[in-house]
């Protein structure tokens, strides 16, 4: 390529996704959205929805991606899993980022599959040094693999293995040290996770390295209990974000600034004009954020 | 330090059986933050798995969710799901057994149309996922001498597939899963082998006649017209070739005329 030929975009819009609030896209809210283009900083997708072949889904997040920058999230990768990553799985996912132009990419801290059985959960994994040699060598494969920096998310979990010997935050902190990845701090995952391994989300938050987050999740989660009477949340994302979760993103906004925002809501999911008011409580807390900076500057 | 030794080892493998298998309990190493182990908390998984490919099995057979209730359904997804864990996290592909699977349910047996039905479904998601291709221009024939016509091979359009069936599966489909019509008039005695397209970016089922569906898949697996015909006369003496080829051309099942002779 000759120095002055800029590589062209297939879209009309640009890639980079803003610091503003975003939303799960979902297959019910696009005839919605693309009438009415809302006023939102972006969508994401579950890359495993746009594995097919062609037709509708591929034509709606094409006319989607012309209008709205995206951020593609994965929950299939397994790059947590004992066995070697899924090579076709992995040339999917590349494809799809060569396709559609994402400004941001995510997956999980997780494990779904071993051996020939995917479990379509996002399963936890052991922080041990084992997992942690396994998993930057995945990041490692997966980053050359697909040309870009990906985005690695803290994960919700219900139980702890016992034979673990990092904490979860060293654990996260050692492999973006190791690969370079970025992380994708779920807001929600975190107090679902310090809430059932009784830990304080504030001081996990505390000490969660920000300055390697690129983008923030939100959602809402189940209430329950364990065998002992313990709460058990459940990251269910099938409701508004809770109140405790907006008080604990205010505060790491307040804290660190504004950064791209994800709306979560994938079981029960709600009219259109109900997830663009969760996005839009989003944006009123980065404006106010961004307000008490300029107040802090003059 | 002998106590850091005998930590057990959880490993994916003996976790993934568990989360399968409830009767082995909540596997040892997997605690809450007593460091005992917990079952609700391992359950919360168990459920993920199993929910979510039930669900997964109810989006893509939703006549057959339909016509066996919700509560039927779920246990019957339950008892394919502990027998087939998908082995693709694509869940579009997941399911490709639950046709055979119904079939070979014993307690169904008084319902043989069910595995039809699924098959038309699965048919279905297929076609509605599948690639994306300009259908075949039928001007393209005419430079064709009607007397070659009959060694002509056809390539199929990637989202056309034929379902055979002796059922009405199209009427059960209709009135189940799209709520077109009323489930007393569906005649059980109809067969409806069906044609399932998809020119642009809707999935179309249409019903075939035996004989349109015979040269079909004759078609579609790469025989000439010429023997196509043929099989479809033997099921039909009033089969007219350019009555169904003009059939399939219209619906947009056919892609493009083979250059070369199949392997």
């Amino acid at each position: 390529m000759r120095s002055d030929e800029q590589p062209v975009s297939a879209f009309g819009t640009q890639a980079a996704v803003p610091n503003r609030p975003g939303a799960g896209l979902k297959a019910e809210h696009v005839a919605d959205i693309l009438q009415s283009h809302p006023d939102i900083g972006f969508f994401e997708v579950h890359a495993e929805n746009y594995m097919g072949s062609g037709g509708r889904p591929h034509q709606q997040l094409t006319a989607i991606r012309d209008i709205y920058p995206l951020s593609l999230h994965g929950v299939g990768l397994s790059i947590g899993g004992e066995n070697p990553l899924n090579k076709d799985h992995l040339a999917r996912l590349a494809e799809l980022n060569k396709r559609y132009e994402p400004g941001l990419f995510s997956e999980h801290l997780a494990w779904s599959t071993h051996e020939t059985t995917y479990y379509n959960d996002l399963l936890p994994v052991p922080y041990d040094q084992a997992t942690l040699i396994r998993v930057c060598d995945h990041i490692d494969e997966v980053q050359d693999v697909m040309g870009r920096q990906m985005l690695l998310e803290n994960p919700s979990t219900y139980i702890a293995y016992a034979q673990s010997t990092f904490s979860e935050l060293d654990f996260l902190i050692e492999i973006t040290r190791r690969t370079g990845c970025g992380l994708l701090l779920d807001v929600n995952n975190v107090y679902v996770s310090c809430t059932n391994q009784e830990q304080s989300p504030a001081a996990y938050l505390d000490e969660f390295p920000m300055q390697y987050v690129g983008e923030i999740h939100l959602g809402g989660h189940a209430p329950d209990m364990d065998e002992a009477g313990r709460p058990l949340l459940i990251d269910a994302h099938d409701r508004a974000v809770d109140d405790a979760v907006w008080a604990l993103y205010k505060d790491v906004i307040g804290m660190h600034g504004a950064l791209p925002t994800l709306i979560e809501w994938d079981n029960d999911v709600p009219a259109w004009p109900v997830l663009l008011r969760e996005a839009d409580a989003a944006q009123e807390i980065l404006r106010r954020a961004e307000n008490a900076d300029l107040k802090a500057v003059s | 330090m002998a106590q850091v030794f005998a930590l057990p080892r959880l490993s994916a493998a003996d976790f993934g059986d568990a989360l399968i298998n409830p009767e082995l309990g909540t596997p040892e190493g997997a605690v809450g933050p007593d460091g005992l182990p917990d079952v609700k908390r391992f359950n919360v998984y168990r459920n993920n798995v199993i929910v979510s490919l039930c669900e997964a099995l109810g989006e893509t057979y939703p006549t057959i969710k339909a016509l066996l209730g919700d509560e039927y359904f779920a246990a019957l997804a339950r008892a394919f799901v502990a027998e087939h864990q998908p082995s693709n996290p694509v869940l579009i592909w997941y399911g490709e057994e639950f046709p055979s699977f119904l079939g070979a349910f014993p307690p169904l047996k008084a319902y043989p149309y069910l595995e039809d039905v699924a098959r038309l479904e699965w048919a279905w998601l297929q076609s509605y996922h599948a690639k994306d291709c300009e259908v075949f221009d039928p001007a393209a024939l005419a430079t064709i001498p009607p007397t070659d016509l009959g060694g002509v091979r056809f390539q199929r359009h990637p989202a056309a597939t034929i379902v055979a069936s002796e059922w009405p599966i199209w009427d059960l489909v209709k009135v189940n899963r799209f709520k077109d019509g009323e489930q007393s008039q569906i005649d059980l005695s109809v067969a409806q082998p069906v044609l399932i397209v998809r020119p642009e970016f809707d999935v179309d089922v249409r019903v075939l006649e035996p004989s349109h569906a015979t040269f079909g898949g004759a078609v579609f697996s790469g025989a000439t017209l010429g023997e196509a015909a043929e099989t479809a006369l033997e099921i039909d003496s009033g089969f007219t070739l350019a009555d169904c080829l003009s059939n399939f051309l219209s619906n947009g099942a056919l892609a493009g005329l083979q250059t070369k002779e199949p392997a």
